[in-house]
C-alpha cells in the first residue's frame, strides 16, 4: 500500500524490547484506587455516590456532566472512602478532585450484558453504549469517543483510520494489546465501522518495527475490507495529523478536525474498548499500559484496573527509587514527569516509565541558540523552531503567530535534536499560553469597551430625547401664549386660557381616577354573580350524579363526587370572598 | 517517593554544540594539510597563534560580563572562529595582523553583540575585513606555492617561520609571490589562453591555480564530511558554488583579455571552497531557512564573482559574506517553509488583522 513520507522527524532509540519479553500481565488488587473526575477533554464528571456507600465493579460512580464528558466507573467492588481534592497526573502536579475506592478484594462485578445482535443496532444505540462505558480516546488525548464518533450528518465519513503506529519510544502498550487481542481489536473496528455508516476506506496504520503485530493482524483483515498499512518507523508518526498524511497524502487544514475532511482517526486501545463495551457490556475501568525503564526490574505490560496508584505498579516491578532519575508517565518525548508516585493510572496512561541515570541523564544546562537549523530538519509540521525560539524569549506574538506558533504539536522533535539543549518545546508552551492569554484579555477589553460605547450612546440619547421634548413643550407653550395674544377677548369671557385654576385640575384627575375603580356596589353584584354561578354548578352536578348512579362504574362516580366537592369549595370560597368585601365596606363606612 | 519535575520530551540525542564545533574545527584539517604542504607552516602558526589570542580574549571578555569562563569557553565557538580566520590569513603574516585580527573577531564582531548566537555577521569575517583595509600590504603578500619556487629556494623552516612572523625578519627573495586570482585579475591586455601558457601559476596547474586548487580540494573533503555528519544542509554551498558557477559560465566569454576566467578556476581559486563550507555556513549569521539559505548562499556567490570580476579585490568571499549577513533578516522574513495544514507560505511580518 502506499504511504507518503511527512518531512522532518527523528529517530530516538526504539527501546521496546525490555518491555514486550513478557506477556501482558495483571497486578495484583490494590488496596486503594483513586479515581479522578476528570481523566479526559472536557468537563469533569459528577459524582452520583456518597462516601461510605459500597459499588461493585463497573457500577457507575460519576455521570458525565454534559454532552462533551464521560462517567466514571467503579473499577473494582468496595467501599467510596473519601470524594476529594487529590494530586493527579498532570504536569503541573495539581490536585483534583477524586473518587477514593477502598476494595473489599472480592473483586465483584455488577450484573453487565453486551447489546445483543448488535450488529443490527443502531448507530445511535452503539453510540450511546459508549458514551455510557465512559470511553475517551486511550492513545493519550482522551477525548471522549462518542462524540469523536458522532461528527453528524454534515461531515460524512468515509476514511477510519485507526491508529497503531506507537512511534513514542519505549511504549508497547498498543503492540501487546494487538498480539494478544487481535480478534476483539478487529471486531472493536467492525462496530467503529457500523457507527461511522460504513466509511469506504478503514486502515491500520502500524510502523514497520511492529511485525508480529502486523502478522497478528494480517490474516483476520481478510476479507473484512480493513486494510493493515505499515510504514518506516519514525517518530512522530503517530500524531494524528501525521498519520493521516502518511496513509492518504492528506493533510488536515489548520484549525479544523479530521472530520472536516471525512476522516476519523482512533487509536488502537480505544477500539479494543469499544469491542468490550458493546459486545460484553464492560465500562473502561482497565488499560493496557507499559511500565518500562531501567529502575524498574521487570519491564512489562500490565492490563492496570484505572485508579491504580503508580506507586502500587513500581512496587510489583521490582522499582529502584535511587536509579531512577526521573518518572515519567507516557514516553520519553511527551511524557510528563510525576513529581510523586501516589497519583493514580487514568484511562490515558499508555505507559510508566522510570528511567535509570544512564538512560536519561539529568539535562545538560542550555547553551545559546547557534540557529543550526537541525531542529527545522526535525520538524514534523515544517516550523522554524530556531525562529519560533527567538521571538518566544523576545515575547513577539505577532512574529509567532505568523510563524504559525499554533501548529506545533508539542512532539519535542526539536528539543531532542537541539545540540545546545535548550528546552524550545517549554518555550512555546509558554508562549501559546501568553498569546491565549492576550486573546482573552483582548476579548474582555473589546467586550467592555463596546458594552462603554453603548453606554455612552444611551445617555447621550436620553439627553437629546429630553432636549426635544423640553423644545417641543417650550415651543408649545409659546404658539398657546401666541393664541392668547391673538384672541384676547375669549380670554377675559373665560378667565385663564390654559384651562381653569390648579384646583379644577386636581378635581377633574380624582374624577377620572375614580372613574376608573370599581364601586363597592358593583365589588357586591359581581360576587354575588359567582355565588350564583357556584350554587348552579353544585346543583348540576348533583344531578348528574343522580342520574349516573344506576350505571356507572365507582370510578365514574368518584369522579362525580371529586366534581361536586370542587364545586362546593369554590361555592364556599366565594362566599367568604363577599362576606370580607361587605365587612370592608362596613369598616370604610364606620371610619 | 517525590520525584523531579522535569519538561518534556526527556530523551534526548547526543548531538551538543561543543561537539559541533570541534567537528567543524577538525574538518578543516585537509584543508590545513593543504595549505601547510604547498604554502609552508605559516598557516599553521597562523592557526595557533589566533586561537591562543582568541581564548584569552574570550576569557577577559567573559570575565568583565560576569559570565561562567569555563562554561562558555567550552563550547569551542572561539576556537573556531580563530581556526577560520588564521586558514583565511596570508602564511607567514606579522604576528601582530593576526592578533589584531583576532581580537577584532572576538571582541568587537561576536562579544560585543553578546557572544555567541547573538552577532549578525560572521566575526571571523569582520576581522579579516577589518585588517584588508587596514593593513592592505601585509594582507595581499602571499607565498609562492611549492611547486613554483626558484631553484635553490625552500620554503622557511619552522624556526625561520617563527622569526618571520614574530620578528620581522624579511623571507628569502622568491618565496613570496601573487595567488592565482591575483595574476589573472592584473593580466590585463593577455587572452586566458596567453595567460594560460605564460603564467606557471596556471601552465604547471593541473585544473585551476598551482597549490590553490589543492587547497580548495581539502576545504571540499572537509565541507562534504561535515555536509555528510549533517552539521548543515546542502543549500548553502551548492548555491553559493552553484551561482559561482553560472555567474562564470554566463560571463565567459570565449577567452577573451575581459575574461573574468573560467568555473573550474573560480570554484577552485581564491576561498571558494572554504567559504562555502566553512564561512558562508555559520549558521548564526545566515538565513534561518532552507529556502532563505538557497537565496543566502546565491546572493554570496553572484557578489563573489561581481567583486572578483569588476572589483578592486581579487578575491570576495569576505566582503560577500558580510553582505549578505545583512540581507539574512530580510530574507528570513520572505523565505518561512509552509506549514502542514496551510495552504500557502506565510511572510513573517505578517499582522494578525492581515489574515
Amino acid at each position: 500500500m502506499k504511504t507518503w513520507v511527512t518531512p522532518g522527524g527523528v529517530h530516538p532509540p526504539e527501546n521496546k524490547h525490555q518491555s514486550l519479553t513478557l506477556p501482558i500481565g495483571t497486578l495484583p488488587l490494590p488496596e486503594k484506587l483513586l479515581i479522578p473526575l476528570s481523566q479526559h477533554i472536557g468537563a469533569a464528571a459528577t459524582p452520583c455516590i456518597e462516601v461510605g456507600k459500597k459499588v461493585l465493579k463497573g457500577q457507575v460512580i460519576a455521570h458525565a456532566t454534559g454532552p462533551v464528558s464521560v462517567p466514571m466507573h467503579a473499577p473494582t467492588s468496595g467501599t467510596i472512602t473519601a470524594i476529594e481534592h487529590r494530586p493527579i497526573a498532570h504536569s503541573s502536579g495539581m490536585l483534583a478532585p477524586c473518587i477514593e475506592i477502598t476494595s473489599d478484594g472480592r473483586d465483584k462485578w455488577k450484573k453487565h450484558e453486551g447489546i445483543a445482535d448488535y450488529e443490527h443496532a443502531s448507530p445511535s444505540t452503539l453510540l450511546k453504549a459508549v458514551a455510557d462505558a465512559g470511553i475517551a480516546g486511550m492513545g493519550g488525548a482522551g477525548f471522549p469517543s462518542a462524540v469523536k464518533l458522532n461528527p453528524g450528518r454534515q461531515r460524512p465519513i468515509h476514511t477510519l483510520i485507526v491508529n497503531a503506529t506507537e512511534c513514542e519510544p519505549y511504549i508497547t502498550a498498543d503492540d501487546s494489546a494487538i498480539r494478544e487481542r487481535a480478534a476483539e481489536i478487529i471486531e472493536g473496528i467492525g462496530i467503529l465501522s457500523q457507527i461511522l455508516g460504513n466509511p469506504s476506506n478503514i486502515l491500520i496504520g502500524i510502523e514497520d518495527n511492529k511485525p508480529e503485530a502486523i502478522a497478528a493482524l494480517e490474516p483476520l483483515v481478510l476479507d473484512t475490507g480493513i486494510r493493515v498499512a505499515s510504514f518506516p518507523t519514525k517518530y512522530p508518526s503517530g500524531g494524528e495529523k501525521q498519520l493521516i498524511y502518511i496513509l492518504t497524502g492528506k493533510e488536515i487544514p489548520s484549525g479544523d478536525l479530521p472530520a472536516d475532511i471525512g476522516m476519523v482517526c482512533v487509536n488502537i486501545g480505544t477500539t479494543y474498548a469499544i469491542k468490550r463495551a458493546i459486545v460484553n457490556g464492560e465500562p473502561l475501568i482497565s488499560r493496557v499500559t507499559t511500565m518500562t525503564g531501567d529502575a524498574c526490574g521487570i519491564n512489562r505490560n500490565y492490563d492496570t484496573l484505572i485508579g491504580t496508584p503508580v506507586s502500587h505498579m513500581l512496587a510489583h516491578s521490582e522499582f529502584n527509587e535511587q536509579a531512577c532519575s526521573r518518572l515519567v508517565m507516557g514516553g520519553p518525548m511527551m511524557g510528563f514527569s510525576l513529581t510523586s508516585s501516589d497519583v493514580p493510572i487514568v484511562k490515558t496512561t499508555n505507559c510508566i516509565l522510570a528511567p535509570s541515570y544512564d538512560e536519561i541523564p539529568d539535562d545538560e544546562p542550555a547553551q545559546a541558540c547557534i540557529r543550526c537549523g537541525m531542529c527545522a530538519e526535525a520538524c514534523p509540521v515544517s516550523l522554524l523552531p530556531q525562529q519560533l525560539f527567538w521571538y518566544s524569549q523576545a515575547d513577539d506574538q505577532e512574529r509567532l503567530e505568523a510563524h504559525n506558533l499554533f501548529d506545533c504539536i508539542e512532539c519535542g522533535a526539536c528539543s531532542y535534536v537541539c545540540p545546545s539543549n535548550i528546552p524550545l518545546v517549554q518555550h512555546y508552551r509558554h508562549s501559546k499560553g501568553e498569546i491565549q492569554k492576550a486573546r482573552a484579555e483582548k476579548i474582555r477589553s473589546d467586550h467592555a469597551r463596546e458594552r462603554f460605547e453603548f453606554h455612552q450612546q444611551r445617555i447621550e440619547q436620553a439627553d437629546k430625547d429630553k432636549e426635544a421634548k423640553r423644545a417641543a413643550r417650550r415651543e408649545a407653550a409659546e404658539q398657546a401664549k401666541a393664541k392668547a395674544k391673538a384672541a384676547p377677548d375669549s380670554a377675559a369671557a373665560g378667565g385663564n386660557p390654559m384651562g381653569g385654576s390648579a384646583a379644577d385640575i386636581i378635581a377633574a384627575a380624582q374624577a377620572r381616577a375614580a372613574a376608573k375603580q370599581v364601586s363597592p356596589e358593583q365589588q357586591q353584584a359581581k360576587f354575588e354573580r359567582s355565588i350564583a354561578g357556584a350554587e348552579m354548578r353544585v346543583q348540576m352536578a348533583e344531578e348528574k350524579l343522580a342520574t349516573a348512579s344506576d350505571s356507572s362504574t365507582d370510578e365514574q362516580k368518584n369522579i362525580l363526587n371529586a366534581a361536586i366537592e370542587g364545586a362546593k369549595q369554590k361555592l364556599e370560597q366565594a362566599k367568604a370572598r363577599l362576606a370580607e368585601h361587605v365587612e370592608q365596606q362596613n369598616g370604610e363606612q364606620v371610619d | 517517593m517525590a520525584f523531579k519535575q522535569i519538561t518534556s520530551p526527556h530523551a534526548h540525542a547526543s548531538q551538543n554544540t561543543s561537539k559541533v564545533m570541534q567537528l567543524v574545527v577538525w574538518a578543516t584539517v585537509p584543508g590545513l594539510i593543504a595549505l601547510t604542504y604547498h604554502f609552508g607552516w605559516g598557516s599553521l602558526i597562523n592557526v595557533v597563534l589566533a586561537t591562543a589570542t582568541a581564548v584569552i580574549a574570550e576569557a577577559a571578555v567573559l570575565q568583565l560580563r560576569g559570565r561562567s569562563i569555563a562554561f562558555y569557553l567550552r563550547d569551542y565557538s572561539a576556537v573556531l572562529t580563530a581556526v577560520l580566520l588564521g586558514l583565511a590569513l596570508p602564511p607567514l603574516a606579522p604576528w601582530w595582523v593576526v592578533v589584531v585580527g583576532t581580537l577584532f573577531s572576538i571582541v568587537i564582531a561576536k562579544q560585543l553583540y553578546g557572544g555567541l548566537g547573538y552577532n549578525p555577521f560572521n566575526p571571523a569575517m569582520v576581522g579579516y575585513v577589518i585588517l584588508l583595509i587596514s593593513f592592505p600590504i601585509q594582507m595581499t603578500t602571499w607565498i609562492t606555492p611549492l611547486a613554483l619556487l626558484p631553484d635553490g629556494v625552500s620554503h622557511p623552516g619552522i624556526i625561520e617561520s617563527l622569526s618571520i612572523v614574530f620578528a620581522g625578519l624579511n623571507p628569502a627573495d622568491g618565496v613570496t609571490g601573487a595567488t592565482p586570482l591575483d595574476s589573472f585579475k592584473f593580466s590585463d591586455g593577455l587572452l586566458v589562453d596567453q595567460i594560460y601558457a605564460q603564467n606557471p601559476l596556471f601552465s604547471q596547474a593541473g585544473f585551476a591555480g598551482v597549490g590553490w586548487e589543492w587547497v580548495n580540494v581539502g576545504f571540499l573533503i572537509g565541507g562534504l564530511i561535515l555536509l555528510g555528519s549533517k552539521i548543515f544542509t546542502w543549500h548553502g554551498p551548492v548555491a553559493m558554488l552553484g551561482a559561482i558557477a553560472v555567474m562564470s559560465i554566463l560571463f565567459w566569454d570565449g577567452g577573451s583579455s575581459d575574461s573574468p576566467g573560467s568555473a573550474l578556476m573560480h570554484l577552485f581559486s581564491g576561498a571558494s571552497m572554504m567559504g562555502a563550507f566553512f564561512i558562508m555556513t555559520d549558521p548564526v549569521s545566515s538565513a534561518a531557512s532552507n529556502r532563505g539559505r538557497l537565496i543566502y548562499g546565491a546572493l554570496i556567490g553572484v557578489l563573489v564573482y561581481l567583486i572578483r570580476a569588476w572589483g578592486n579585490y581579487p578575491d570576495a568571499v569576505a566582503f560577500a559574506v558580510l553582505l549578505a549577513n545583512f540581507a539574512a533578516p530580510f530574507i528570513d522574513n520572505y523565505t518561512l517553509p509552509r506549514t502542514y495544514g496551510h495552504i500557502d507560505r506565510r511572510r513573517a511580518t505578517e499582522k494578525e488583522e492581515d489574515q
